[in-house]
């Protein structure tokens, strides 16, 4: 198995090629890539028919109480408790209102409720990890959680993931569908995971880092960060956007 | 303003995507229901357990579909929209109905994603239905290809079936999309 000091110095190799604002899909430092990449070029053309539009979700969808993560069990999660929000927005800056945000997320531990997270850590009997929640007309997204930790895997020797929230997302056209993690200010694990560095360029990558945020704090409750989400534009004319929550 | 990055759906996806019936546009037994299924192999032509498969159609009168109800099925209402998880052979299907064109002339197709552990980013591809021979041959993306990155696309009918294979890396790899406003994407 590769140690951590291999992959850091493939991880450097990686960076010398100046990269775009997406990760580099073939990235060898991440070992599961090898074999899961295209290798054929993308195929550009202009979005048509349901391509020009997302799914659409509602309050029948998604229950207000799934934006709590710390409320799902009889008793209360053990670790940080905090508040996560931010703004959707799309390409051009239009908040991309009532659509579907899902989170899911390790214990305080590092652990997943998830049959194949053999991770050693304590499973904790009050905290799933897992939340729902639509955005608000401003675009914006808010849920209470527990601060994740940050966890083992088998990239290599020794590899640990940054502490990190998952992210699923849908703009107003198919086309800016998003999947993503959120992680933390000043991780010391940054420098060491494949996964974040794959985002060669590191203004890019910074913009998976929330900020802290004090006056998200409540008294004796719990810290706050945030987070917004810019999602790529969007192919249709705000025009067609407006007759878009009928 | 730019962009946030994309990041792999990682091995634990299925505690917060997975949910009942995300795959049952229409449940299984509707009469006019067709399966729309396939295998997801990587490079190495071994299955993708862990791949997530999404598609978003129109309906079968080539409406775009605007209702909610996806996450809550209530076996009525058809949203265009599912999303399944491969098993651990690869294998994936939805139980749906079949889109029609949104304009006439046109061929109907799904619109697909992908997401898996060992993929940084998602996938956008297209699922054609194989019927009408003259609107695949008109077809901006289809014609551009050649035969054999062409059949990529195009689903296989047999009764009630769909079949749909994902090749993610190298013989027979499928046909991947980008579209202008990601031009940037893994630049
Ligand atoms: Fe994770």
């Amino acid at each position: 198995m590769n140690t951590q000091s291999d992959i850091n110095q493939e991880i450097a190799a990686a960076a010398q090629q100046p990269g775009g604002p997406q990760p580099k899909i073939d990235y060898p430092p991440y070992r599961s890539s090898a074999l899961r990449h295209p290798k054929q070029p993308l195929q550009l053309i202009d979005p048509e028919s349901v391509e020009l539009w997302a799914p659409a979700f509602g309050h029948r969808d998604v229950a207000d109480d799934e934006a709590d993560l710390t409320i799902q069990h009889a008793g209360t999660p053990l670790g940080e408790r905090i508040v996560v929000t931010g703004r959707v927005l799309d390409g051009d800056g239009r908040p991309v209102a009532n659509q579907l945000v899902e989170v899911w997320q390790a214990n305080a531990a590092g652990r997943y409720r998830h049959q194949r997270d053999q991770h050693p850590a304590p499973h904790d009997p009050n905290f799933t990890g897992v939340g729902r929640m639509l955005t608000g007309p401003d675009g914006t997204y808010r849920f209470q959680t527990i601060k994740p930790g940050p966890y083992p895997w088998r990239n290599h020797l020794n590899a640990w993931r940054p502490a990190h929230i998952h992210f699923s997302l849908f703009g107003s056209d198919f086309t800016q569908r998003l999947i993503t993690q959120m992680y933390f200010p000043g991780d010391p694990l940054f420098p060491y995971d494949p996964i974040y560095q794959s985002i060669t360029d590191p203004k890019s990558r910074e913009l998976l880092i929330a900020q802290y945020d004090h006056d998200l704090t409540t008294p004796e409750w719990n810290t706050g960060y945030r987070w917004d989400i810019v999602l790529t534009g969007t192919h249709r004319t705000p025009l067609d956007t407006e007759d878009n929550d009928s | 303003m730019s962009a946030v990055p994309g990041q792999t759906v990682g091995p634990f996806f299925h505690l917060g995507l997975a949910y009942p019936q995300m795959n049952e546009l229409v449940p299984p037994a509707h009469p006019r229901a067709v399966r729309l299924h396939g295998r997801v192999t990587d490079g190495a032509g071994a299955p993708v357990p862990d791949a997530v498969i999404e598609i978003w159609q129109a309906d079968p009168q080539g409406h775009v579909v605007r209702r909610p109800g996806s996450l809550r099925r209530d076996g009525w209402t058809f949203t265009g929209w599912g999303r399944a998880a491969t098993d651990p052979d690869g294998f994936y299907s939805f139980a749906t109905l079949e889109p029609a064109p949104t304009e006439t002339g046109k061929p109907a197709f799904f619109a697909v994603t992908v997401f898996a552990r060992g993929l940084l980013d998602r996938l956008f591809t297209r699922a054609y239905l194989p019927d009408d021979t003259d609107a695949l041959a008109a077809d901006p993306l289809l014609s551009t290809l050649g035969p054999q990155r062409r059949a990529t696309l195009v689903t296989e009918r047999s009764e009630q079936s769909l079949l749909f294979d994902i090749r993610l890396q190298g013989d027979g790899e499928t046909v991947f999309l980008s579209y202008p406003r990601l031009r940037d994407a893994w630049a």
